[in-house]
């Protein structure tokens, strides 16, 4: 490790007897936790979701706030003294990359913390420079913010917190929401900052094989809020395996033998359903960001839309899901899933559309409408006019079906991740629709959900259904890959 | 975010306004416009517009960026005048009359008084604005007027998610027609919709404060600026400058006996 002249001293974390309860619940998140964190060690934290990992994190980070917040109990340091009394020795990295951008331009979004400690303004411009050039950001320092890429936006981020001199990196999931470029991106700037500078680290993260061989530590926190193991990577990840795994952990080559495989056998070309010649899509108008598209949808199999970010997958996948108008072309259904309606699938009514083709969106949140998970999945049914009894059947199989029972009466805002993807992907499904459109169905999604979600689409598309789905996710491609549409990205951005 | 950033960037330059502090031209746009409104005639209004067109031809703006830049003005304007022709408070001969409305000498010298002044307040206001970027507006109120840094930087963070919030916007729109609510309804529609907007609101910004207090911000340590926000000369040019033209315009309203205070 080149310790630089530059270079922070490394910190040491010392957790001793720590507890926190959030403010609204009456069980605490985390209990007895006892931890000692050597300087310069580099500490991968696990365990299910909701055992309070994060929660960890952001308390080592000293931004969890006040009394209002919650209550912690025992002793939590970074080098001796309260996290908050030492802004500036951690940085941490946090999960999405739109909602940690600060200001409009690259240089003063990575300025911002120096400002904050006070640094001079001579020594803030120098460290900005220094920084975007150790995270590999390539880009003019008035660069707008915005105008980054997922992976981009990480890495600014993580530049952020380098400039505050920290001798602990904190990253909370930093690649969660990242596509595998992105994934890749980060994890080299993370690499390449440690070993210049030999800095503490601990990452949150459930895909371990992201992280697995730059750690030299293993954390697991328990579902009861305790320490569940702690050690060496490959001993603390081979004996805990089978629990790691139950806590939907993604373990390497942990998918088991359980996992459904795509269908490789030569089928006869069924009849498309859907079909587009010569579409060109956009979100507005002027801005085309694919044309000369020629895309079928056969029935019964399962297409997946895949490349890099920006290339107008979603886009894609709205227009052929009858949301967006297409820019030039058609995109025209089949008689069989017209069944009578005319014209296509752009000008039929909501509710026409409803049986024909279904669309989950990458944000579950933004197609919620009610404020009960069995609400949710009533909307179709009654927009459809189906009756109480046929109502109430189809919901109750899909409560049972995707492990929804027990929280059929919570607000879907308030769910888990995992939980608000099964409910988006119910809710579509109990129209039945011929056609199913997901953009990023697994994005995120621990190993449990991962696999319930594969099985019931491979179980769907085995007895029929169409299926679409935009994706970065080589198992699910592995899964559902049937046919595959991979998009690269056009200079073709509007004539005005 | 985009729209103002990116019309900001996209503006043509100026001579001489670009090199003033945005505080400054805050400060001269309310210094200029504030005794404008306080009479009704046209000859302040008038005398006010012609130095304006004549300043801002000098420091470079040409007749078609001033209507690419300025036609919501340009077309306020003659509405307003047209309205205060037809309905405004008649006096002396009158020419033409219809139901309520009625064209009469005194209506006709207020329509114009009023068109002249939409162009003489509005104008400056979106000339003067042009290039004025949010970040180096925020350095100015923080740094030159000394307002608390916590609340100008806490806006400006914030204002960046205004961005976020319309593609979220967007998104339920297309959504709601995908579960087959799009058809009737748009009331609840609506409801929902904005429902979503604010709990994804609440949450984005409890990120960004969390992300923001990582990184120092709102401790008690005093802060450093990256970017200086100064003032120089050319910011107390343009105070006068202001100061000048409503003296004159008041002054030229008074001599020409039309001045016509609001209050009388």
């Amino acid at each position: 490790m080149a310790n630089t002249a530059s270079s922070p001293t490394p910190a040491a974390v010392d957790v001793r007897g720590w507890g926190w309860r959030h403010a609204s619940r009456l069980r605490p998140a985390l209990e007895g936790i006892d931890l000692r964190i050597e300087p310069g060690e580099r500490v991968l934290l696990l365990g299910p979701s909701g055992a309070g990992k994060s929660t960890l994190l952001h308390a080592m980070a000293g931004v969890h706030g006040g009394d209002d917040e919650g209550e912690a109990v025992g002793e939590l340091l970074v080098d001796g003294a309260e996290p908050a009394r030492v802004r500036g020795r951690s940085g941490l990295v946090l999960q999405d990359p739109d909602s940690q951008v600060i200001l409009a331009r690259v240089g003063d979004d990575v300025a911002f913390g120096c400002e904050n400690l006070g640094v001079p303004r001579d020594e803030i411009w120098r460290r900005v420079r220094e920084s975007l050039d150790e995270v590999g950001l390539d880009v003019a320092i008035d660069h707008p913010s915005s105008a980054l890429s997922g992976g981009q936006k990480q890495r600014l981020a993580l530049a952020g917190a380098l400039a505050m001199r920290p001798g602990l990196l904190l990253l909370d999931e930093p690649t969660a929401n990242l596509d595998p470029d992105g994934v890749r991106e980060v994890r080299a700037a993370v690499e390449r900052v440690l070993d210049r500078h030999g800095s503490t680290l601990v990452v949150v993260e459930h895909r371990v094989e992201v992280w697995a061989d730059l750690v030299d530590r293993v954390v697991v926190l328990g579902l009861d809020g305790r320490l569940m193991a702690d050690g060496p990577p490959d001993v603390v990840l081979s004996r805990q395996r089978a629990a790691l795994l139950a806590a939907g952990v993604w373990v390497p080559g942990g998918l088991g033998p359980t996992a459904p495989r795509r269908r490789v056998a030569v089928d006869e070309p069924t009849e498309p359903l859907l079909t587009a010649n010569g579409l060109a899509v956009g979100r507005r108008p002027r801005d085309i960001v694919q044309r000369g598209l020629d895309v079928e949808l056969p029935r019964g199999t399962s297409t997946v839309l895949t490349g890099p970010n920006g290339a107008g997958k979603s886009t894609l996948a709205l227009t052929l899901g009858g949301l967006l108008r297409p820019l030039d072309g058609r995109v025209e259904a089949s008689a069989s899933l017209s069944a009578g309606l005319r014209g296509d699938p752009i000008g039929w009514r909501s509710r026409d559309l409803l049986t024909r083709i279904g669309t989950v969106f990458q944000e579950p949140e933004h197609q919620f409408v009610t404020s009960s998970v069995r609400a949710e999945l009533e909307v179709a049914p009654r927009a459809l006019r189906l009756g109480d009894r046929e109502t109430a059947a189809r919901v109750e199989d899909l409560l049972a079906r995707l492990r929804l029972d027990r929280i059929a009466l919570a607000n879907p805002f308030t769910l888990s991740g995992g939980e608000k993807r099964r409910l988006s992907v119910a809710a579509v499904l109990a129209a039945r629709p011929s056609v199913l459109v997901l953009d990023e169905p697994t994005f995120g999604q621990d190993r449990i959900t991962w696999l319930e979600l594969t099985a019931l689409l491979r179980e769907l598309v085995d007895e029929g259904l169409t299926l679409l789905s935009v994706t970065h996710d080589a198992a699910y491609i592995a899964a559902l890959g049937d046919r595959g549409i991979r998009l690269e990205p056009t200079n073709t951005r509007a004539f005005a | 975010m985009s729209a103002v950033a990116s019309g900001a960037v996209d503006a043509p330059r100026l001579r001489f306004i670009d090199r003033v502090n945005p505080v400054t031209k805050l400060a001269a746009a309310m210094l200029l416009t504030a005794p404008l409104l306080l009479t009704v005639d046209w000859v302040s209004a008038a005398t006010a517009l012609v130095i304006e067109l004549v300043l801002f031809m000098a420091a470079g703006v040409r007749p078609r960026m001033l209507v690419r830049r300025a036609w919501p003005i340009l077309i306020a304007a003659p509405i307003a005048g047209i309205s205060m022709l037809l309905y405004g408070r008649p006096s002396g001969e009158e020419y033409w009359s219809f139901w309520l409305a009625r064209i009469t000498d005194g209506s006709i010298e207020l329509a114009i008084a009023v068109t002249v002044r939409v162009l003489a307040v509005g104008l400056p206001a979106v000339l003067l604005f042009m290039r004025v970027d949010p970040t180096e507006l925020a350095d100015g109120l923080a740094q030159v007027w000394r307002l608390p840094s916590r609340f100008v930087l806490g806006a400006l963070a914030g204002a960046r998610l205004v961005g976020l919030f319309i593609e979220d916007w967007h998104a339920m729109a297309l959504s709601r027609r995908a579960r087959g609510i799009g058809d009737t309804g748009v009331v609840r529609r609506f409801a929902t919709m904005a429902f979503a907007l604010l709990v994804l609101a609440i949450r984005r910004g409890s990120k960004l404060a969390t992300a923001m207090e990582a990184r120092g911000f709102g401790s008690d340590r005093p802060r450093t600026w990256a970017r200086a926000s100064t003032i120089g000369w050319s910011d107390w040019v343009l105070i006068a400058i202001a100061f000048a033209i409503a003296v004159a315009a008041i002054g030229a309203a008074i001599a020409a006996g039309t001045f016509h205070p609001v209050w009388s």
